[in-house]
């Protein structure tokens, strides 16, 4: 289990764009580094995002080498009624991960 | 008796107390944004494990820091009086090393390396309670004048004290980037250099290997003194806990 941190605006308003900033904890390693002994480090990064609302696909991303450790996103949604964001992302071990948070739309 | 040393150290310093700039004020607008939006500061990954740990019981006696501390909110103001003078042990200790004295005495576990993730998410739980507190350090002799003097002190291959960089040429440049001035008043801090949260000591460290002296060991009296002339240095400036800096 990663940490994670979702942010999300207590009071949206139907139908108008609200932000969604997401904070993962993720050494996301590039896989282009060496250790002290010459040894590549392997690659581990956060290969897939994917960001549903009430099962419906609002950001599906893949993601590459070179976004810096503990990454932060953010990404506008619009919803018409509250309903719950499942954030699900995936890294280079195969380890999936889903946090679900519930939005209140006034 | 008891102001003069502060005055003596005050006339030391050539940095008057309204021209002193908070690393916050260096930074480029991007890593200010990014401090001044919680949602946006890596370093609440950290805060968010430190309140999981504040209440999980931990060593011999079962106790949490909750058990004797209660809500984390009390804590209220404890940053900005570290490092402190312990008289039951006669020596400086960080908040870090309270966390871990705490540790030890009460909760009968083990203390943690000074670069263990879990000790800096509890100090910067901590240290977050105070945030936007004016920093007020006891200057305590002999501490404080220790400290000063390790802070003019040349050491190193490249012989540089720390005045020379953090005072004399505070606001030039090193490379592309701005010398601040050095006040800890953020700590335990998120640097996108480190891509992770550190303490003031990693911070001492990284400069003492940077003009490549043997760095000071965590829990010397050298490594506390020196932290105590720079807070007392900092006193009055703004707590920015946990604060982002390049």
């Amino acid at each position: 289990m990663v940490r994670v941190l979702v942010n999300v605006p207590k009071q949206i308003a139907a139908n108008a764009p609200f932000d969604v900033k997401v904070l993962i904890s993720h050494p996301m390693e590039s896989g282009q580094r060496r250790d002290q002994l010459g040894q590549a480090i392997p690659r581990d990064i956060i290969n897939h995002f994917i960001c549903t609302l009430d099962g419906e696909t609002v950001l599906d991303a893949d993601f590459f080498p070179a976004i810096a450790a503990n990454p932060f996103l953010s990404f506008s949604v619009v919803a018409e009624k509250s309903g719950t964001l499942a954030l699900t992302f995936t890294d280079d071990h195969g380890v999936t991960q889903t946090e679900l948070v519930a939005i209140t739309v006034t | 008796m008891n102001r003069l040393p502060a005055l003596a150290v005050a006339a030391l310093l050539l940095i008057g107390a309204s021209d002193r700039r908070s690393g916050y004020d260096d930074a480029s607008p991007d890593t200010r944004a990014m401090q001044d939006d919680d949602a946006a500061n890596p370093a609440f990954l950290w805060v968010q494990q430190g309140e999981a740990l504040w209440s999980e019981p931990a060593g011999t006696t079962g106790k949490s820091c909750a058990t004797c501390h209660g809500d984390v909110t009390t804590l209220r103001g404890a940053a900005t009086r570290y490092p402190a003078f312990d008289p039951q042990r006669g020596r400086l200790v960080t908040m870090e090393q309270r966390i871990n004295l705490c540790r030890t005495d009460h909760m009968g576990a083990p203390a943690l390396a000074w670069d263990d993730d879990r000790l800096l998410s509890l100090s910067a739980l901590v240290g977050l309670q105070s945030r936007g507190m004016p920093l007020a350090v006891e200057p305590r002799e002999p501490f404080l004048s220790e400290g000063a003097a390790l802070f003019r002190e040349r050491m190193g291959q490249l012989n540089l004290s720390c005045a020379q960089c953090h005072e004399e040429r505070a606001g030039e440049s090193l490379g592309g980037s701005v010398i601040p001035q050095g006040h800890p008043n953020g700590y335990p801090e998120y640097r996108l250099e480190w891509q992770g949260l550190g303490s003031l000591y990693r911070r001492l460290r990284n400069c003492m290997v940077g003009v490549r002296a043997e760095p000071f060991s965590p829990d010397s009296r050298e490594a506390a003194v020196l932290a105590l002339f720079l807070a007392v240095r900092a006193n009055g400036m703004r707590v920015e806990t946990p604060a982002v800096r390049p």
